[in-house]
């Protein structure tokens, strides 16, 4: 291949960029914001896109030019002209990248600024995000309300996040919401953001934080106003009296299993070391990254280091049947 | 100036060695010659790019499907861990220094190092430190923390076991070799240039040598200092990091990036040195604007150190500190850019060779820019927040590290290789060997832009389905092994240059610069005469008179340095108290740096004074070689 081709191909890749930006499933994508946090922050990504095509354009236009126009030709004995340099041009390719870098420095500067204030007013929420390997507690100091691996959120409302670790270093990310903030032992980090439309958004942890970093998940769950109030109401009143005899017999085995480290709201069940399970039935995945079913709820019980490994949740000496009733249990409490 | 024969002969307890003939082996395991153990430095760097590469494969295998069982979550986790450092510290490094020693004192017109028995010592306590942590592998777990070993997940408490440990004493050990090299490095550019050469008449490899070194001298220390801190916690029970005893996790995020972020520069400015070299050479024109580049490449060493913060945006500084680091950072671009637009001014007006060295250099061009571009894009701040963590940062330091050190080194190798062995490699084999390069690296990286867009975390062992994630970790498999063969293609063109290569001859690509100047390969004592430098790229100004480079003494004896095998036995003294330390033996531990100890005492008591080597000898290898 002659160089030009080259070129044409890197031509074709970074048009592959914007031509891909809407592409793809979005659950996760930062080019597809749904709140003002997300959008603040893509437009200075595109800024600086904008930019610094711009500029690769030109260099490689350059370098193209170059690399055709002075090719070593058959009969060029006598070697070129030896130039040593030209004070303008060299002025002119620092001062340009200076003027640029300005142009990118202001948005820069003051989303940092926008980002890093405490949302007040009325339509305000404070919401308490405390990570743990490998999974998420999110307590609402207002509410009274505490809950793992879903965090709900009414539209429209900002939403000041404090953010803690229990053991190392974690990272809040939720593309489509916000970009991160990490979670450092010893100190409390603050975030802001808001969901203009309802929607389920993927959450990932972005620190690595051991061996089940990349399934440390949660989700955002946006909900409107009313459904946010329903859920706020449901979570101070859960429906946790066994609907069936399985169900009853898979109480008594938390109790006896389960119960020293998980909490259930309405409950006698004040464990604090694992997830809160208040509303079980209701969230959308098991562990953050299963689907929230029968099978794959056993499929957790029955060993969860093979899902998680690393995980604090030990793997219970119970038999099928007993898992069955966990399991039923759990898939009652609404 | 210079004394006649007998009277320097006389003042010597050991007058001339006896040319007797060493086994090679013995040979190399003691020598103190820069290009012997520049080789050494080379072959080190090229083994663990090989071990780091294979790494490198087995995670891409692992990430082809979603949800994959190939390896185990833990396992993975040792993989990047050690991928990525032994791709920093013990390929790019031992390939820069490598090079550096081989290239940078015959360059400069000298005849060694300022200090080549520490240089030998640096060599043997990388090779050691090196070897130490990859044996983590067959001694228990390998160090899973990352190659930043982040606290406190680092720590006893989240990752129990001797993997860690390995981590940090072979690193400490490493660190001191490259520490002793960087000052022997700048104590040969200032002290040992040849009659003529100014500061500002030094090659730009030279430069971006003193640079690096300078660099080194500054960033290492604080990484000496925290895996100190990190041994005391892990082996002796510190807190410094430990939060729930009054510690700062954070104390080590600061120490290890105000080391790590100037390492970047310090591997990637050697490469920049390469490519000026060889775009100038192949373009048969001087580099352009050189006072330029070498106020750029200071300017990118003092710039280095006051960036740092721009990879701890996250966690939680504020917006002040943020906007400074992101202005500072952002800075840098500038002297990079006018690096670019110099290189692309010195071909313009040229009269361009596409042989191996500057396709290499070529290659490095574009994708060393995207690489730049995304730099500047993760300096703004608040769109890090986005980026931190993600396999858009993944993408953006390979862009560099492979585009900057990996095209550079490559460019510098297939330039440099016939003064090295004397021998040509194939040219054939060399474009081949670039375009699955360039090819595979681009497949490989460029969607992993994209996958950490559209929200792929970094150090994650599998990604769910049905996230439009497959496609780009597909592509970047695909690449990988592209890569791979390439470095296959490499091999093989290493065998055919030493099989089947020409004679090289002392300048077969018409360059500028005095290491063109020697025989190749380059003789044990570099130039029989002193050289006369008389402005920039001395070798093209001779040429130019149609002429050779005039000599700055008459012909005589040549004073070198003795071979000595305390170097290696005092690196193995180091591997045994490091070892020990490991498995808190006091004992070995006692023992091993016992060994040190004597060897330092035994070295300072004997009084070697060298050997020389007499006119007729450098005459007849003059004569044998060109």
């Amino acid at each position: 291949m002659r160089p030009k081709h080259r070129i044409g191909l890197l031509f074709v890749m970074v048009g592959l960029l914007f031509g891909l930006t809407g592409c793809g499933r979005t659950d996760m994508s930062v080019f597809d914001p749904a709140g003002p946090v997300a959008k603040m922050e893509l437009s200075v990504i595109m800024t600086s896109v904008y930019i610094m095509t711009g500029v690769f354009i030109v260099a490689m236009a350059i370098l193209v030019y170059v690399l055709i126009r002075f090719r070593r030709r058959k009969g060029q004995d006598l070697p070129p002209k030896q130039v040593e340099g030209n004070n303008w041009m060299e002025l002119t390719w620092t001062i340009i990248p200076l003027i640029l870098m300005g142009i990118l420095a202001v948005p820069t500067v003051s989303t940092a600024f926008a980002l890093d204030q405490k949302q007040t007013g009325p339509n305000t929420m404070n919401v308490t995000v405390k990570a743990s390997q490998f999974w998420w507690q999110f307590e609402y100091p207002d509410l009274g309300i505490v809950t793992a691996q879903a965090l709900h959120i009414p539209v429209g409302t900002k939403v000041n996040l404090k953010l803690e670790t229990t053991d190392v270093m974690h990272s809040f990310w939720v593309p489509r919401l916000a970009g991160k903030t990490d979670l450092i032992p010893g100190r409390v980090n603050t975030m802001w953001f808001e969901a203009s439309q309802p929607g389920e958004y993927q959450g990932k942890c972005a620190e690595y934080c051991g061996p089940s970093h990349g399934v440390m998940d949660f989700v955002v769950i946006a909900d409107t106003p009313q459904q946010f109030q329903a859920w706020v109401q449901k979570m101070k009143n859960p429906q946790v009296q066994p609907t069936s005899a399985q169900a009853a017999e898979g109480e008594k085995l938390f109790a006896q299993n389960c119960a020293t480290c998980h909490a259930i709201a309405g409950t006698n069940f004040k464990g604090v070391l694992g997830p809160d399970l208040t509303g079980f039935a209701d969230r959308p995945k098991v562990a953050g990254v299963l689907d929230n079913n029968p099978t794959d709820v056993e499929k957790w019980i029955s060993d969860p280091a093979a899902i998680k490994p690393g995980t604090k949740m030990p793997k219970l000496p119970l038999n099928q049947q007993q898992i069955s009733a966990l399991s039923a249990f759990l898939e009652g409490l609404k | 100036m210079a004394k006649p024969l007998e009277e320097v002969l006389s003042h010597h307890v050991h007058t001339v060695e006896a040319p007797h003939k060493r086994h090679w082996l013995l040979d190399y395991l003691s020598t103190v010659d820069h290009k012997k153990i520049g080789i050494m430095y080379v072959l080190i760097g090229v083994f663990y790019l090989l071990v780091g590469g294979v790494e490198a494969l087995l995670m891409r295998i692992q990430l082809f499907v979603p949800n994959n069982q190939f390896v185990s979550y833990p396992t993975f986790n040792e993989l990047f861990t050690m991928h990525g450092t032994n791709m920093i510290f013990f390929a790019a490094m031992p390939l820069i220094f490598g090079l550096v020693n081989l290239i940078m004192p015959v360059q400069i017109g000298a005849r060694d190092v300022a200090f080549p028995f520490m240089n030998a010592v640096s060599l043997w306590f990388t090779f050691v430190g090196a070897l130490l942590v990859n044996i983590s592998w067959f001694f228990g777990p390998a160090p899973s923390a990352g190659w930043f070993a982040y606290t406190p997940i680092g720590l006893d408490k989240y990752t129990p076991g001797t993997g860690m440990d390995f981590y940090v004493i072979g690193l400490q050990i490493a660190g001191f070799g490259s520490l002793m090299g960087a000052i022997n490095f700048i104590a040969t550019i200032l002290n040992m240039r040849a009659p003529g050469m100014t500061l500002l008449r030094m090659p730009l490899f030279t430069w971006t040598s003193l640079v690096t070194s300078g660099l080194i001298v500054f960033g290492f220390p604080p990484l000496t200092v925290g895996l100190f801190l990190y041994m005391f916690e892990r082996l002796f029970g510190g807190h410094f990091f430990d939060a729930t005893m009054g510690g700062n996790p954070l104390l080590w995020t600061h120490l290890f990036w105000i080391f790590g972020h100037p390492e970047v520069y310090i591997v990637v400015l050697p490469a920049f040195g390469m490519i000026s070299e060889v775009v100038a050479t192949f373009s048969r024109k001087r580099i352009f604007g050189y006072t330029s580049m070498v106020i750029a490449t200071v300017l990118i060493g003092f710039i280095g150190f006051m960036v740092w913060v721009h990879h701890m945006f996250t966690v939680g500084l504020g917006a002040m500190a943020n906007s400074i680091f992101a202005i500072s950072t952002m800075l840098i671009g500038i002297p990079t850019g006018m690096k670019v637009f110099n290189w692309l001014f010195t071909m313009w007006g040229g009269q361009i060779r596409f042989k191996p060295p500057m396709m290499f250099a070529l290659g490095f061009l574009p994708t060393f820019v995207i690489g730049g571009f995304t730099g500047v894009m993760l300096a703004a701040a608040p769109a890090d927040f986005q980026y931190h963590g993600s396999y858009f940062v993944v993408a953006h330091f390979h862009y560099t590290l492979i585009g900057g050190v990996v095209f550079g080194f490559f460019a510098g190798l297939y330039y440099w290789f016939p003064k090295i062995t004397g021998r040509m490699m194939s040219e054939v084999l060399g474009h081949i060997n670039f375009w699955l390069m360039f090819i595979g690296f681009h497949l490989t990286f460029f969607p992993m832009h994209l996958a950490g867009l559209f929200g792929m975390p970094r150090r994650v062992p599998t990604y769910n389905p049905g996230m439009g994630l497959e496609i780009w970790n597909q592509l970047s498999t695909i690449g990988a092994f592209i890569m791979g063969v390439s470095m296959i293609v490499f091999a093989a063109n290493v065998v055919y240059a030493f099989t089947k290569g020409k004679v090289a001859g002392a300048d077969p690509w018409d360059a500028r610069t005095l290491e063109w100047a020697v025989p190749s390969p380059i003789p044990e004592y570099n130039f029989a005469q002193t050289p006369l430098v008389r402005g920039l790229d001395p070798l093209w100004i001779a040429k130019e008179e149609g002429s050779t480079v005039p000599a700055a003494e008459p012909l005589g004896p040549i004073h070198m340095p003795s071979n000595s095998f305390l170097p290696l036995v005092m690196a193995v003294g180091l591997f045994i108290a490091g070892f020990a330390a490991i498995y808190h033996r006091l004992f070995f531990i006692v023992l091993g740096l016992e060994v040190i100890a004597l060897a330092m005492f035994y070295h300072s008591l004997n009084d070697d004074e060298g050997h020389h080597i007499l006119p007729e000898e450098s005459t007849r290898v003059r004569e044998v070689r060109a």
